[in-house]
């Protein structure tokens, strides 16, 4: 029933920032490093032996609880080699990581959002490209798409390390199955819905483009979700290279597509008020009101499973029995169709957009 | 405003009708409508920081939902968030009693060092003659206009890579890791915060009555003598509002910490755990609140505590000068 969900954006590149290097032995390592080294699970690591109690120090934008999930995943290779990684996560990434750089001060690796901050320090001669088994290994796993993002003038500095899916619709089930809506597949359905849900007296969309010093980006992703559906991934390539003007019909017809739902005072802002509340509603809080029922679809990448309130259950799919699940006063949100428009190509490769602050910055 | 004022005002001004308007607008602000405006806008003006008082006891849901004026009619109250912030488990967020520590270990170095150097260097400005000391007072003052911003690539790499001349090393690289790095900070506080103290001490110190000085110089006295007994105890006022200064701007200072002490939990202070605390995109804001309030106890005793030393301090001054 899904069409093709096309991960895009929000994908990180670790880079191994030069200049760095200061890993500093300290004497106190050697209790971390357990009997394990030898076993079974440590045999992935045995080239990283015999640096016990070393560091290496990791800087990235990600924090809280995707940052616990991070030091979780390497806390493996920390127990069999004795390496320690210090990890720290910031909100003023993108402003510190060149200020740390060009103050000598820059960390051993970097989970970075933008490709075009990896491109400057890479002109700069700030970074350090992969070694030959780390790139073979990148080759041999990540399309040769993927690995443009890292690539630098032919150098491979980076390999990404994760992505978002950002054209997802969420809805509850829940509220779908109460009413009798049918999950749609094609434009034209999903507009019949919203019209069909207006005239019930609810407002079927929600959403907000609030975002501290990065507002409007969740309108981006509307409009580029439209272009690469209508108008397909070349187009979307032109537009951002610049082959096309910015203002190409093509691009305004995607405009105008995406604002015929943003802007109609009948579909929005479900849970919030009129049109205009858009603006002032983070895109944090946006979808909540998909779980009490107010808000009907809103559309926002993947990465939005973390949003809803404690005790959301969040899904693959929404057309399965829920006999299984527990009894739950809130009603489920969950992703299963993405926005589609039938008269659009399926693109198989992954079509990345190019950069944005991923992570912007709560307000201040 | 006009028409509750004139029965009170009649018969005082009678006899002692202010001649300028700069004193009759004296006059009205010292009427008890002003009075009663004053507290009105002090009162507006502190309900933010009530509600948020009152949000970090409610429960996550009942905050991002809805009001915290709700509370009143519907009171559900909670530890939780407090609980998470302070001890929290997660390594990006919570665990702000550790931080804590860290901003007290930023911050009371980062006010003596510079309030200590500030103050010699204040004294030798005023009361010591020497070749070109107008001019580098004059350089001094003129510091201060230089944005801090503009020093933190070039101090951060006078740290990392140390200085070299020519080819001379004239100083090595300090190399610091972990808890050491506590040092750069202090450094960064007290080489920004110089100009402006030297400045304002040094406008008080040399307001003291030379005469005072030129008695101690004939009983024999030298200048550390005369610094120690004389000037100081006289600018314990001047110190002290430099302090509160010094104080309230490190405490709440993200930039420099940020970049110089870095975020890994032996040095992050208060400020950097709280700019992590919501999560990669803001979704846990809930803990802000609780953050908040952890990290204003401490300003808020000091500027209560010290505020009042300062103004005895400075009445005292008045009288006696």
């Amino acid at each position: 029933m899904a069409v093709s969900t096309r991960p895009r954006q929000a994908f990180v590149i670790a880079g191994v920032l030069g200049l760095a290097l200061s890993a500093t032995a300290c004497g106190t390592g050697d209790d971390k490093k357990s009997d394990k080294a030898g076993s079974a699970e440590c045999a992935a690591y045995e080239k990283y032996q015999g640096h016990d109690g070393k560091k290496v120090s990791i800087y990235a934008s990600i924090r809280d609880a995707e940052a616990d999930l991070l030091e979780r995943s390497w806390s493996q290779f920390t127990d069999c080699t004795g390496i320690e990684i210090a990890y720290e996560g910031s909100g003023e990434f993108e402003a510190q990581l060149p200020v740390r750089v060009d103050g000598g001060n820059a960390p051993d690796i970097a989970f970075v959002p933008q490709p075009g901050l990896v491109k400057r320090f890479a002109d700069a001669g700030k970074l350090k490209s992969l070694n030959a088994d780390t790139k073979a290994l990148a080759e041999q796993n990540m399309p040769a798409d993927w690995l443009k993002y890292g690539t630098v003038n032919g150098t491979l500095y980076g390999v990404p390390l994760g992505a978002n899916v950002k054209s997802f619709v969420w809805y509850s089930p829940k509220t779908f199955k109460e009413k009798g809506w049918e999950v749609p597949t094609t434009w034209d359905q999903l507009i019949a819905l919203s019209d069909k849900i207006a005239a019930s007296g609810m407002k079927p969309w929600c959403a907000g483009v609030e975002s501290g010093d990065a507002t409007g980006w969740p309108a981006t992703d509307w409009i580029e979700d439209v272009i690469l559906r209508t108008q397909g991934p070349e187009v979307y390539d032109q537009w951002t290279t610049h082959a096309i003007p910015f203002n190409d019909p093509k691009i305004v017809d995607a405009v105008d597509r995406a604002g015929s739902i943003l802007k109609n005072e009948k579909y929005v802002n479900g849970g919030f008020g009129g049109v205009k509340s858009i603006t002032t509603t983070s895109f944090q809080e946006a979808g909540v009101p998909v779980t009490n029922g107010k808000c009907a679809m809103h559309r926002q990448a993947s990465f939005y499973a973390n949003q809803f309130p404690e005790g959301t259950k969040v899904a693959e799919t929404a057309t399965r029995s829920r006999s299984t699940s527990p009894p739950s006063t809130r009603p489920r949100a969950s992703r299963s169709w993405a926005l589609a428009s039938s008269s659009s190509p399926t693109p198989t490769v992954p079509r990345f957009r190019r950069c944005r602050p991923t992570s912007p910055r709560p307000s201040t | 405003m006009t028409t509750a004022t004139p029965t009170v005002a009649v018969g005082t001004q009678e006899t002692n009708v202010p001649r300028t308007t700069a004193g009759r607008v004296r006059k009205r602000l010292n009427s008890r409508t002003a009075t009663l405006v004053s507290i009105v806008i002090a009162m507006v003006w502190t309900i933010p920081t009530f509600g948020l008082l009152v949000s970090s006891f409610r429960p996550e849901d009942e905050i991002k939902t809805t009001g915290w004026w709700t509370a009143f009619t519907n009171p559900q109250f909670t530890l939780e968030n407090y609980q998470q912030v302070l001890f929290g488990r997660s390594s990006s967020s919570g665990q702000l009693a550790g931080s804590f520590i860290n901003s007290l270990a930023i911050t009371i170095p980062s006010v003596l060092f510079p309030m200590a150097f500030a103050c010699l260097a204040a004294y030798a400005l005023a009361w010591i003659n020497f070749r070109g000391r107008d001019w580098l007072y004059i350089a001094i003052f003129a510091l201060q206009i230089v944005p801090l911003q503009m020093a933190l690539v070039p101090l951060l790499k006078f740290f990392s890579t140390g200085v070299t001349l020519g080819g001379v090393t004239l100083m090595p690289a300090w190399d610091l890791v972990d808890e050491q790095k506590f040092a750069q900070v202090w450094f960064a506080h007290t080489c920004f915060a110089l100009p402006f103290a030297v400045f304002l001490l040094h406008n008080f110190i040399s307001q003291l009555p030379g005469d005072l000085m030129e008695a101690a110089r004939v009983d024999g006295a030298t200048h550390p003598k005369i610094f120690r007994t004389i000037v100081l105890p006289l600018i314990t006022p001047a110190l002290a509002a430099f302090g509160i200064f010094q104080f309230l701007w490190v405490w709440n200072d993200l930039l420099v910490a940020l970049i110089f002490a870095g975020g890994g939990d032996e040095t992050a202070p208060l400020t950097v755990k709280l700019a992590e605390m919501a999560g990669t995109r803001g979704n846990e804001w809930q803990r802000l609140t609780a953050g908040a309030f952890v990290s204003i106890v401490v300003p808020l005793v000091v500027f209560l505590s010290l505020q009042r030393f300062f103004v005895r301090g400075l009445l005292a001054g008045s009288v006696k000068g």
